[in-house]
């Protein structure tokens, strides 16, 4: 947090371009090489919970990159009146707050994936890297980069989280965001031809196996190690 | 930075009474749209048990509260399948206004169950289907649905179902249409006349078809869908008595033509 934080400080004195090089890896570094899922392991309950189809993954993705951002820019134009004794209890009061807003315009204008989803979208409230990045970044920097911070790290959870769904979804259920892939597939090959469907991946243990795939993969390649 | 206490109540005050106030501004602003979206949600829910998915969610609000209005009529019953037309003060009952849950935490000697007869358009007394809400417990939370029958008042014309916080992918996959497609054509009576509902097995992928009260289950889900099973025969058995009157008129009706 100190080096991000003297680093900000550093680049204050030039008018820095809106997207300048430090700013793009702020969004760019969460998606692979400092994945909240994948490199820090956060947020793994949600990962599980909500990925066995596309849609509901969507609109959790859609509903964390929302909070994220707006929480991290609350956080920030706050930063130097908030008392650091109680700024735990502010950082969850903002966001508990942000996840009823979600909630409440869900009711209101997207009845159906409210009925789907307003567990999973009450459980926003305690996914890690919300308060994470809050406490790491927010606090501690302007909030133009927190901003860029909040959606570059929602953005890395969205991906996993939609690829993890992508093969429960495909593998457990046969279809792709409803759309019934397997009956298509057999029906190219005749009657007596048909895909089963995995059971295991529709049960929180294939998004484990699905997500340890893809840390397998990315740590491969990245050469990342945890020490 | 370490600050004095007074600054921390009152900037903890500060941000309770700005965060209610934004909070209780938005439900204030968002509920009449909600109600609009709950109300619309069970005429949606109920129509959905004996039309299909598709041409619903191809009607727009307004139609499907105009479709409602013109095939739809409503009573509400007691146990007893006595037709009830005031409640205990007074006033009128309105079937649409009955809620399911409320009564629900009732004994049932005591609820108000609603019955919604589709009908043909202008001819109230040219009944297509019967419906009735049927209400339980999930896993999670509560697991409500509107159960079609034919006039023959034994096989299923169709069902829905909804529920409050059922896991997404498991257990709320019995709001899917092709989980409640399962149900059609089963038959809640068997040859003897006797009540012995519809009931999800476990495990999920067999073929169910030459069973009339057995359907294909929910792989994962298994606790859903056995609330799923008490909750239609729970209802369907509240509701006994009431049926039997509509079956027993509608045999007579058939010995008197054939007569």
């Amino acid at each position: 947090m100190s080096t991000e934080t003297a680093q900000a400080a550093e680049v204050k004195k030039a008018a820095e371009p809106l997207l300048s090089k430090r700013r793009k890896k702020l969004i760019s570094d969460p998606l692979v090489d400092d994945n909240p899922i994948t490199i820090q392991v956060l947020g793994i309950c949600s990962a599980l919970a909500v990925t066995t189809q596309m849609q509901p993954t969507m609109v959790m993705a859609i509903s964390v990159i929302f909070v994220m951002v707006m929480a991290n820019l609350t956080i920030s134009l706050l930063r130097n009146t908030i008392p650091s004794r109680v700024r735990i209890i502010v950082q969850l009061a903002v966001i508990a707050t942000l996840v009823t807003l979600v909630n409440e315009v869900l009711k209101a204008f997207a009845f159906d994936m409210y009925k789907e989803l307003s567990v999973f979208i009450g459980l926003i409230i305690t996914n890690c890297i919300v308060m994470g990045r809050l406490e790491a970044f927010a606090l501690g920097n302007k909030p133009y980069d927190s901003v860029l911070d909040g959606f570059g790290s929602a953005l890395g959870y969205s991906w996993i989280i939609l690829a993890v769904a992508f093969f429960r979804e495909l593998l457990g259920s046969g279809s792709v965001f409803g759309v019934p892939v397997y009956d298509a597939v057999s029906g190219l090959f005749g009657e007596d031809f048909s895909l089963a469907t995995n059971g295991l991946m529709v049960s929180p243990v294939g998004a484990f196996i699905i997500l340890g795939l893809i840390i397998w993969v990315q740590r491969t390649k990245t050469g990342y190690v945890e020490h | 930075m370490q600050q004095s206490n007074a600054y921390i109540i009152t900037f903890s005050v500060i941000m309770t009474v700005v965060l209610g106030l934004l909070l209780s501004g938005t439900s204030q602003v968002l509920a009449p749209i909600q109600k609009k979206a709950v109300e619309l949600d069970t005429k949606k829910q109920i129509l959905g048990a004996v039309l299909e998915g598709e041409k619903i969610s191809a009607m727009s609000p307004e139609e499907v509260l105009e479709f409602y209005e013109k095939r739809i009529s409503s009573k509400v019953v007691d146990i007893n399948g006595k037709e009830i037309e005031k409640d205990s003060d007074g006033n009128p009952i309105v079937a649409e206004n009955v809620d399911i849950g409320k009564n629900f935490k009732k004994s049932p000697e005591e609820r108000q169950y609603p019955v919604f007869i589709f009908h043909a358009e202008g001819d109230e007394d040219s009944v297509e289907s019967i419906i009735l809400p049927v209400y339980g417990s999930g896993l999670w939370d509560s697991i409500w649905g509107y159960l079609a029958l034919q006039t023959d008042v034994t096989t299923i014309e169709g069902v829905t179902f909804g529920h409050a916080a059922e896991t997404p992918g498991l257990g709320a996959r019995i709001t899917a249409s092709n989980v409640q497609a399962r149900y059609d054509g089963k038959q809640i009576f068997d040859d003897s006349g006797e009540l012995v509902s519809v009931r999800m097995q476990k495990g999920e992928g067999k073929d169910y078809s030459d069973d009339p009260h057995k359907v294909d289950g929910l792989s994962g889900a298994t606790i859903t869908a056995n609330g799923v099973n008490d909750m239609l025969k729970n209802y369907l058995s509240h509701y006994k008595e009431y049926l039997k009157t509509k079956k027993s008129g509608s045999s007579s009706e058939e010995v008197a033509s054939i007569n």
